[in-house]
């Protein structure tokens, strides 16, 4: 089933950067607008017959990768190879040709078909564009070939229809014949099946499968549906704010997840047996902006085993006393936010925070108290009062590696020896637990 | 081989049948403004069609077998709508007036439509520096007042061009054009990131194939719209344009404006049918042509659009094979 080891596509470095446009004096003045950073230093391998799994919550950049892996956004660094080309910088000429080679399915069948092109001609457009049929008549021979092949049988009935008279798994049966006429190797299918019903998206995953097999595919499989990718992957890397923070073999990934936001993916899928009760919420917190990721690893405001190294900081702290403040009563809320003030400073990023008021200290003091637990703790180095303001410094952040360990690759502090022994040496020098 | 090609035309009347499926599918209000105001409009476009053989007279005629007509003549008596303060006939001059009408909103909605929507396409999908300066251009059009703008270029074409006709449309393009680059552009952009687009440029579509065989059909369909009430519009721009004797010139053609604008001083003595059925023939065309635009903006306009709901016969056995249960 999986790869036979010749590497399709390379992967290196690679990130993708959306411009937010700043307001219009921003551009006035030439300032450049933030960036949300949709992939952010990805590299992996693709090989030729293997179904990679790409996986992460809403917002993670899956959809962005296979659009970059495409060309259809531009790399804002790295390196794409496909067929040991390198493909990044192509011309728009040469990025045509390659077009035949690699396709995309999208997430919404409705969307992804051309109104007002009939299936027949819908499908048979790549033909054309690609100058592969000679006249009408033999493209219409091929589109109802290939139409036969992903099971819109009889052909007759569907070419002269309109994307409006099919149901949406016809409508991605469609959309995945106009994929494959053109006899790409690169097939990349972003949430295929995820906006269908239930009872079709079995089938549609079958016939991705029975034709992977025929065609010699290579998937590129974009979900956020751990569940499905496990049966249908068999590779997995999971995608978080833009960085591939776990890859490896499915069933490696499944069995012993390694990377904390992993563990908690898979402890949120859905229990079959509505009688076991395992905890199934993702971790706390949304996930953060991604045009101002969290220093150190991103994970780590919603990490519960975040520690010394993780790299906490300021916005940690906003994000502490707001968590505290929403379970208190109403006046003792009242009191702590009059002294503590504003938060808006601690939104800058930063490793040392200094706030005005002696009575921020006995706060912080209270909320350690309380629970000593809370991971943030381990990476605030000093909290001092010093006339009347309160000096809170954290532990350097330090960005985690993806490094080998068993069966996969991880990012994460908890499976690098270095970064363990620093936090051992942070955790001796920092205040006493 | 011939079978083919009645086959091919089968489904090309399938395709004409799908486009003009909403408006044979118009029901109630939408209905009767869209065929009320296609009948009043079909008897201008006859009448301009077949005013050499309706017309009783020419257009600037004052006289017939040398006899020279009576002047300001009582409607009846071998002119059924009298005459003028020159001795023309009303009712000719109403009837040629259709056709110059007719010729000049014609020419100046294909001026529109033929300037107004490439450059929509454009500037909407490729953006960029050209369409900020499109934009800025034609919002500064938009600030003048149209009729304004329409006496300027009226103005500045009348001696270089001879054709009143033609400087006329184009006078009255000038205003409508920023209208179809605008709509046509806004609606690109928000064609453009339509995920069918971005599949058609994964396929290796040129942008400009995508332009013509993925946006456009989908952004012309609120042209007609437009177009039709821009019509009323530019009949009332026109005849404006002749009131104030910046239209098409009294010795090129006959044109209602011209005729009220003239009768102004009738009516003080009394002489009210030298004014009273050019107006009217302006207001049964306006309001022929908006019926149309807005019956057709209700059927068309997707926001609007209240499709009739057909009842449902469960008992009859549904003959569609495209239910997901019997896919293979
Ligand atoms: N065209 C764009 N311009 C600016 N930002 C964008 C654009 N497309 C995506 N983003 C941002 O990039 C980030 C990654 O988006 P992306 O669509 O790749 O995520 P995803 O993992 O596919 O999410 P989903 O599961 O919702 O499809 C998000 O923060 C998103 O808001
Ligand atoms: S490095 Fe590992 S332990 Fe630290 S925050 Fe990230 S995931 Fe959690
Ligand atoms: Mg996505």
């Amino acid at each position: 089933m999986s790869g036979n080891g010749e590497v399709l596509v390379k992967v290196d470095g690679l990130k993708t950067y959306y411009s937010i446009r700043g307001s219009f004096l921003d551009r006035l003045v030439g300032r450049t607008g933030a960036a949300v950073r949709a992939v952010d230093d990805v590299s992996l391998e693709l090989r030729k017959g293997e179904v990679l799994g790409l996986v992460g919550e809403s917002g993670s950049g899956k959809t962005t990768l296979g659009r970059t892996l495409l060309g259809l956004v531009p790399a804002t660094d790295g390196s794409v190879e496909f067929e040991g080309r390198e493909i990044t910088r192509l011309s728009e000429h040469d990025r045509r040709l390659m077009r035949r080679r690699m396709q995309i399915v999208f997430q919404d069948p409705h969307a992804s078909l051309n109104p007002a092109m009939t299936i027949a001609q819908a499908v048979g457009h790549p033909l054309e564009i690609h100058g592969l049929a000679k006249g009408r008549e033999e493209v219409r021979l091929r589109v109802a070939d290939v139409l036969e092949r992903v099971g819109l049988a009889p052909a007759e009935q569907y070419l002269d229809k309109y994307p409006s008279d099919l149901s949406g798994g016809q409508k991605q049966r469609a959309v995945i014949a106009r994929a494959i006429i053109l006899n790409p190797v690169l097939l990349v299918a972003d949430e295929p099946v995820s906006m269908l019903d239930m009872s079709v998206r079995a089938k549609i995953l079958e016939l991705m499968l029975a034709l992977k097999h025929d065609f010699d595919l290579t998937y590129l499989y974009i979900t956020h549906d751990l569940a499905t990718a496990k049966f249908f992957c068999d590779r997995i890397a999971i995608m978080y704010l833009g960085r591939i923070v776990e890859i490896g073999p499915s069933e490696a990934i499944y069995e012993d997840p390694k990377h904390p936001y992993t563990q908690a993916l898979l402890r949120a899928i859905p229990e079959p047996d509505p009688r076991r009760t395992i905890p199934r919420d993702l971790p706390r917190g949304e996930v953060p902006d991604a045009a101002r990721p969290p220093l150190g690893c991103s994970f780590h405001p919603r990490c519960p085993k975040a520690f010394e190294v993780c790299g906490w900081e300021s916005r940690d702290l906003k994000e502490l006393l707001e968590r505290r403040w929403a379970g208190m009563e109403e006046a003792g809320f009242e009191d702590e936010q009059a002294s503590v003030g504003s938060l808006e400073p601690l939104d800058d990023p930063a490793t040392h925070a200094r706030m005005p008021g002696g009575a921020v200290k006995a706060i912080l003091d209270e909320a350690r108290a309380e629970d000593p637990a809370e991971p943030f703790w381990t990476g605030v180095r000093r909290i001092e009062s010093a006339d009347g303001h309160v000096e809170i410094d954290w532990h350097e952040p330090v960005a985690p590696r993806l490094l080998p360990s068993g069966q996969v690759e991880v990012e994460c502090h908890l499976y690098d020896e270095e970064a363990l022994a620093e936090a051992e040496k942070r955790r001796r020098s920092g205040i006493p637990r | 081989m011939a079978a083919t090609a009645i086959e091919r035309l089968h489904r090309r009347s399938l395709g004409i049948r799908r486009a003009l499926g909403p408006i044979a599918e118009a029901r109630g209000m939408a209905r009767g403004m869209l065929w009320t105001g296609a009948g009043i409009t079909l008897v201008f476009v006859l009448l301009a069609i077949f005013a050499p053989v309706l017309s009783p007279y020419g257009f600037d005629q004052y006289q017939a077998g040398g006899r020279r007509f009576a002047q300001l003549a009582h409607p009846g008596h071998g002119h059924i709508l009298g005459t003028t303060v020159q001795s023309t006939d009303v009712l000719s001059r109403i009837v040629w007036g259709t056709q110059t009408e007719l010729e000049v909103v014609g020419l100046a909605l294909a001026f529109g439509l033929v300037i107004g929507v490439p450059l929509g396409l454009i500037a909407g999908y490729f953006g960029g520096l050209f369409d900020r300066a499109a934009v800025l251009f034609m919002d500064a059009m938009f600030a003048f007042p149209p009729l304004l703008l329409a006496i300027v270029i009226a103005f500045l074409l009348g001696s270089s061009v001879s054709s009143g006709v033609l400087v006329a449309a184009l006078a009255i393009t000038i205003t409508y054009v920023p209208q179809y680059f605008r709509v046509v552009r806004n609606h690109v952009i928000s064609v453009r990131e339509e995920p069918y687009v971005e599949a058609a440029r994964a396929l290796g579509a040129k942008p400009f194939t995508i332009l013509r065989k993925y946006v456009f059909f989908n952004v012309v369909q609120n042209v007609p719209v437009i177009a039709t009430l821009n019509a009323a519009d530019a009949v009332l721009t026109l005849t404006a344009l002749g009131f104030l004797g910046y239209g098409v010139q009294p010795t090129q053609g006959a044109e209602w404006g011209y005729d009220v604008s003239r009768a102004v001083s009738d009516a003080a003595s009394g002489i009210w049918w030298t004014g009273l059925f050019p107006g009217l023939a302006i207001v049964l065309l306006v309001t022929g042509l908006t019926l149309v635009g807005e019956g057709l903006n209700e059927t068309i306009n997707p926001v609007l659009r209240k499709r009739s709901i057909r009842r449902v016969d469960f008992a009859a056995p549904s003959l569609e094979p495209s239910t997901e249960i019997l896919e293979p």
